[in-house]
C-alpha cells in the first residue's frame, strides 16, 4: 500500500519552511522512526521522522527548496496514493485539499464578537433582605461563627492553615473550632503555602469543601499559582467536568507597622481573575453572611479580611439561617449628592467621611461593595443616577485597581448621569513605609475622602 | 526490596515460570501499543496542522503508565503534568475523546477547551492534565487528602517529571504527604530530560527515588522500560499505601523517543542515543518477545491485537476530524459553576 508523506507542521506558528536536506533517497528502505529530513522551521531546524515502513519511491520536493507549504507532498512511499489514499498522515479516504482548506479556514477566520459582559456583574438592584433580631459581635466571632456553622451543616467542610487548630488562630480567629470538630478537620500546616493550597485544591477536585486560611493575604502569593492556574480555570479547561468548591480567606491589606511586605492590598489581583469571586467584608454582618455563602458556593471564593476590623463590634443577626448573597453591594447610607464607594475597612471611613459631609451640608451616599467580583453594578450605577457624582475609596494601589474598574463600569454604564469626572482616592503607589508617619501619609486619609466629595460637588 | 530481589532473578533467567500470567502481559502489550499507535496518529494530526499548540508525546515510555495501571482499583486517582495522552487511555478514557480534544472539538472531553494538556475523567479517576511543571504534585497530595479524610483505602498516584521533582512545592508535597499520612504513590517519570536540560544537569541528586528520604517515605528505581518490573514495584507501593503507612516514592528510569514537545530540534542529545533506546530497550518490543517466546502466544493472536489497536486509533482520527468545532456559546459556559 503506498503513501504521500506530507510537508509536516513542525511548531505551532509554522505555516511553510524549508526542506533543508534529505538524509534517505529514492530507492531507500525506512521504518518508523528513521529521520528522513531535516526541515528549518520558523524556530529552528528540526528533523522529520517516518511514522509508516515502506520504501522511498519519488521525492518530490528536491532539498534546498524554500516556502514549501504545510501538508503539501514531499515525498512518495511504495508508490504513492495511486491504489490506496494512505498518506503518512493517516488519513484515509480525505482529499489533502479538503484538508488544507479546513485549515486555511480555521487560520483566517476573524475572532467573532459574542455579546457577553466584559466584567462579571450582578443583575439588577434588590432591596437588602430584613433578617430580624440583631446581636452585637465582633467581626472575628462573626467569622467563627460562620465557619462553625457551615461545619455542623456539612461534614465535608474543613478548615486548613498555619496555627489555626492547636493555637486556635494566629489573629483567633478558629478560636473552638478544633475542639469541637476535632483534628481531621481543622488541620494545622506546615509553613508550605504553595504545597498545601495545591493540596486543598485537589481534595476540593474529589468534593471535600476546604476552606484555606492564609495567614494574611501576602502569604498567598506563594500559592497564588495553585489558586489561580489550578483552582480558578479547571473548570473551564475540564468543560465543566472538574469545579473547585473552596475558600481561601485570611487577613488582606494594610495592618499596622509592618512594613511593605506584609501590607498590602490584594483585591484588584484577585479580581481579575475570571473563574473565582471575590468579597470584602467590612461589618459583623458582611463577614459572617459572606463567608457563610462563600463556603456554600461552588467555586473559589476568596474572603479578604482585615485585621484591624477583627476586634470591632458591629449588630449581626442571630438568624440561624442568615446569610448574604455574594454580587450584592449594600448601600449603608442613603445620600443625594455624591456616591463614595468602599470596600472592607475603608466603608468606615467612608461612613466618616459622609458625617463630616452632612455637617458641611453635603449628602453623600455609601456603597459597601461587599462583592468585588462579581461587582455589583447595578446597585452603583442606580446610585450615580441619583447623585451624578462618584468617589472611590481603597487602601490599595490606584493602577488597574478597583477604584479603575469602578469608575471605568461607570462610565460604560452611565456616562451621561455623570456630572464630574469620578475620583479615585487610594493608597500612595509605593511600597508601605514602616515609619508612623510616613506609613500615615501612604494610607488613605478621611480629609481626603472629603476634599474628593467636595470636589466633585464643585463645593 | 527484599521482594524486588526474588523476583528479578525469575524473569532474567530462563525461568519456567514468567512472573506475569499470559492474560495479564497480553492486555499490557495491547495497552503500550494502543498508546504508542494514538501518539503516532497525534503526531501526525499536528503535523497536518489539525492539532495546534504544545502537543507531548509520550513514546517510549509507556510501561510506566500501564504497569502501574494494572496495579489500581476503582476509585483509585491519577494525575499528572501536560504529558498526559497515555494516562488517560491507561485509565480507561475514550481514544476518541482524547483525539478530539487534541483537535480542540466539541467532542473532546473538555469539549474543546482544554487541548492536549487538559483533560478530565472524574469517571476513571482521572484529574488531568496540568501544564505548572510541580503543580499536579501538591494537587495529587490533595487527592491522597481526599482519601485520608473520607478514610477509604484508595490511593492516589501523582506523576510527575524528573524536571519537576526539582521543584519546591514537590518537597513540601512529600513532606505533607508523610506528615499526614496519605495514600499518595509519587512516581516520578524520570525520562533523562526535562525539555534540553538532562537530569544530571538538574539535579545534584543522583538516585530520585531518595528524595523522600529526609521525611522517612520509601523510595525504589524501578526499570520503567518494563511493564513487569513497574507492575511489582507498583503492587508494593499500592500495598504500603492502602494498608495506611503513609506515602511511597518510585522513580521509574524510562526514556522518551520524541522531542519534548512538537518543535524540539532535539540537540541535547545524539541520534545514536535514542536509536539505542529504541532498539534495546522498547516496552513493546521486550512484551512482544516474552508473549511468543514464553507464553505461547502465536503472531496471528498479536495480529488481532494490533489490527484491533489500529481500528480503534483511525476511529478516534476520524472522529476527531468529524467532530465540530465548540460553538461560540461555549466561550462563556463552565466559567464559574451556577450555585443552585
Ligand atoms: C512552572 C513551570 N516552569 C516552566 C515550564 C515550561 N516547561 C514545560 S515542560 C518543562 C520540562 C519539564 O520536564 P520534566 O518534568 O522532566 O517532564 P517531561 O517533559 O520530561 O515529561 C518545562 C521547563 C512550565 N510549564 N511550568
Ligand atoms: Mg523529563
Amino acid at each position: 500500500m503506498g503513501a504521500v508523506i506530507l510537508m509536516p507542521a513542525l511548531s505551532p506558528t509554522m505555516t511553510e519552511g524549508k526542506l533543508a536536506r534529505w538524509l534517505k533517497k529514492e530507492g531507500d528502505a525506512v521504518k518508523s522512526g528513521d529521520v528522513i529530513a531535516e526541515i528549518e522551521t520558523d524556530k529552528a531546524t528540526m528533523e522529520v521522522e517516518a511514522v509508516d515502513e515502506g520504501t522511498i519511491t519519488n521525492i518530490l520536493v528536491p532539498e534546498g527548496t524554500e516556502g514549501v507549504q504545510v501538508n503539501s507532498p514531499i515525498a512518495e512511499l511504495d508508490g504513492g496514493a495511486g491504489g490506496a489514499a494512505q498518506t503518512m498522515h493517516g488519513i484515509i479516504d480525505k482529499n489533502p485539499r479538503e484538508n488544507e482548506k479546513m485549515i486555511a479556514e480555521s487560520g483566517t477566520k476573524q475572532r467573532v464578537e459574542v455579546s457577553a459582559p466584559a466584567t462579571p456583574r450582578a443583575p439588577e438592584v434588590q432591596p437588602e433582605r430584613d433578617w430580624g433580631p440583631t446581636q452585637a459581635i465582633t467581626v472575628r466571632e462573626a467569622l467563627r461563627d460562620a465557619m462553625a456553622a457551615e461545619m455542623r451543616r456539612d461534614k465535608d467542610v474543613f478548615l486548613i492553615g498555619e496555627e489555626v487548630a492547636q493555637y486556635q488562630g494566629a489573629y483567633k480567629i478558629s478560636q473552638g473550632l478544633l475542639d469541637e470538630f476535632g483534628p481531621r478537620r481543622v488541620m494545622d500546616m506546615p509553613i508550605t503555602e504553595h504545597g498545601f493550597t495545591g493540596m486543598a485544591v485537589g481534595a476540593a477536585f474529589t468534593g471535600l469543601k476546604p476552606i484555606v486560611e492564609f495567614m494574611t493575604f501576602n502569604f498567598s502569593m506563594q500559592a497564588i499559582d495553585q489558586i489561580i492556574n489550578s483552582a480558578a480555570k479547571t473548570l473551564y479547561m475540564s468543560g465543566g467536568q472538574l469545579g473547585c468548591q473552596i475558600v481561601f480567606r485570611g487577613p488582606n491589606g494594610a495592618a499596622s507597622r509592618v512594613a511593605a511586605q506584609h501590607s498590602q492590598c490584594y483585591a484588584s489581583w484577585y479580581a481579575h481573575c475570571p473563574g473565582l469571586k471575590v468579597v470584602a467584608p467590612w461589618s459583623a454582618a458582611d463577614a459572617k453572611g459572606l463567608l457563610r455563602a462563600a463556603i456554600r458556593d461552588p467555586n473559589p471564593v476568596i474572603v479578604l479580611e482585615n485585621e484591624i476590623m477583627y476586634g470591632h463590634t458591629f449588630d449581626c443577626p442571630t438568624d440561624p439561617d442568615f446569610i448574604l448573597p455574594i454580587g450584592r453591594a449594600k448601600v449603608e447610607r442613603p445620600g443625594t449628592d455624591v456616591t463614595i464607594v468602599a470596600f472592607s475597612i475603608m466603608v468606615g471611613m467612608a461612613m466618616q467621611a459622609a458625617e463630616k459631609l452632612a455637617e458641611q451640608g453635603i449628602s453623600a451616599e455609601v456603597i459597601n461593595l461587599r462583592s468585588l467580583r462579581p461587582l455589583d453594578t447595578a446597585t452603583i450605577a442606580n446610585s450615580v443616577r441619583k447623585t451624578n457624582r462618584l468617589v472611590t475609596l481603597e487602601e490599595g494601589w490606584p493602577y488597574a485597581g478597583i477604584g479603575a474598574e469602578v469608575a471605568m463600569q461607570i462610565m460604560e454604564t452611565c456616562f451621561d448621569h455623570l456630572d464630574a469626572p469620578p475620583v479615585r482616592v487610594h493608597g500612595l503607589d509605593i511600597p508601605m513605609p514602616y515609619a508612623a508617619n510616613l506609613e500615615k501619609l501612604a494610607l488613605p486619609r478621611l480629609e481626603q475622602v472629603v476634599e474628593a466629595a467636595k470636589s466633585v460637588t464643585y463645593k | 526490596m527484599a521482594q524486588a530481589a526474588e523476583t528479578s532473578p525469575k524473569r532474567r533467567g530462563k525461568a519456567k515460570e514468567p512472573p506475569i500470567s499470559r492474560a495479564d502481559l497480553l492486555k499490557a502489550y495491547r495497552d503500550m501499543l494502543l498508546i504508542r499507535r494514538f501518539e503516532e496518529k497525534a503526531g501526525q494530526l499536528y503535523g497536518m496542522g489539525l492539532i495546534g499548540g504544545f502537543c507531548h508525546l509520550y513514546i517510549g515510555q509507556e510501561a510506566v503508565v500501564v504497569g502501574m495501571q494494572m496495579c489500581l482499583k476503582p476509585g483509585d486517582q491519577v494525575i499528572t503534568s501536560y504529558r498526559d495522552h497515555g494516562h488517560m487511555l491507561a485509565t480507561g478514557m475514550e481514544a476518541r475523546g482524547v483525539m478530539a480534544e487534541l483537535t480542540g472539538r466539541i467532542g473532546g472531553y473538555s469539549k474543546g477547551k482544554g487541548g492536549s494538556m487538559h483533560m478530565f475523567s472524574r469517571e476513571k479517576g482521572f484529574y488531568g492534565g496540568h501544564g505548572i511543571v510541580g503543580a499536579q504534585v501538591s494537587l495529587g497530595a490533595g487527592l491522597a487528602f481526599a482519601n485520608w479524610y473520607r478514610e477509604n483505602d484508595n490511593v492516589a498516584v501523582t506523576y510527575f517529571g524528573e524536571g519537576a521533582s526539582n521543584q519546591g512545592q514537590v518537597f513540601e508535597s512529600l513532606n505533607l504527604a508523610a506528615l499526614f499520612k496519605l495514600p499518595c504513590i509519587f512516581v516520578i517519570e524520570n525520562n533523562k530530560y526535562g525539555m534540553g536540560t538532562s537530569v544530571e544537569r538538574a539535579s545534584a541528586s543522583r538516585d530520585l527515588s531518595q528524595n523522600g528520604a529526609a521525611w522517612g517515605i520509601p523510595g525504589e528505581q524501578v526499570n520503567g522500560m518494563d511493564v513487569i518490573a513497574v507492575r511489582e514495584a507498583g503492587e508494593r507501593a499500592v500495598a504500603h499505601c492502602r494498608a495506611g503507612k503513609g506515602p511511597y516514592l518510585l522513580e521509574m528510569k524510562t526514556y522518551r523517543y520524541r522531542g519534548h514537545s512538537m518543535s524540539d530540534p532535539a540537540k541535547y542529545r545524539t541520534r545514536e542515543e535514542v536509536q539505542k533506546m529504541r532498539e534495546t530497550s522498547d516496552c513493546i518490543e521486550t512484551a512482544r518477545k516474552m508473549l511468543l517466546e514464553q507464553l505461547a502466544v502465536t503472531e496471528a493472536e498479536l495480529k488481532v491485537i494490533d489490527d484491533e489497536v489500529k481500528a480503534i486509533v483511525q476511529d478516534s482520527a476520524d472522529f476527531a476530524q468529524e467532530s465540530p468545532e465548540p460553538p461560540e456559546s461555549e466561550l462563556w459556559t463552565d466559567v464559574l459553576v451556577e450555585a443552585k
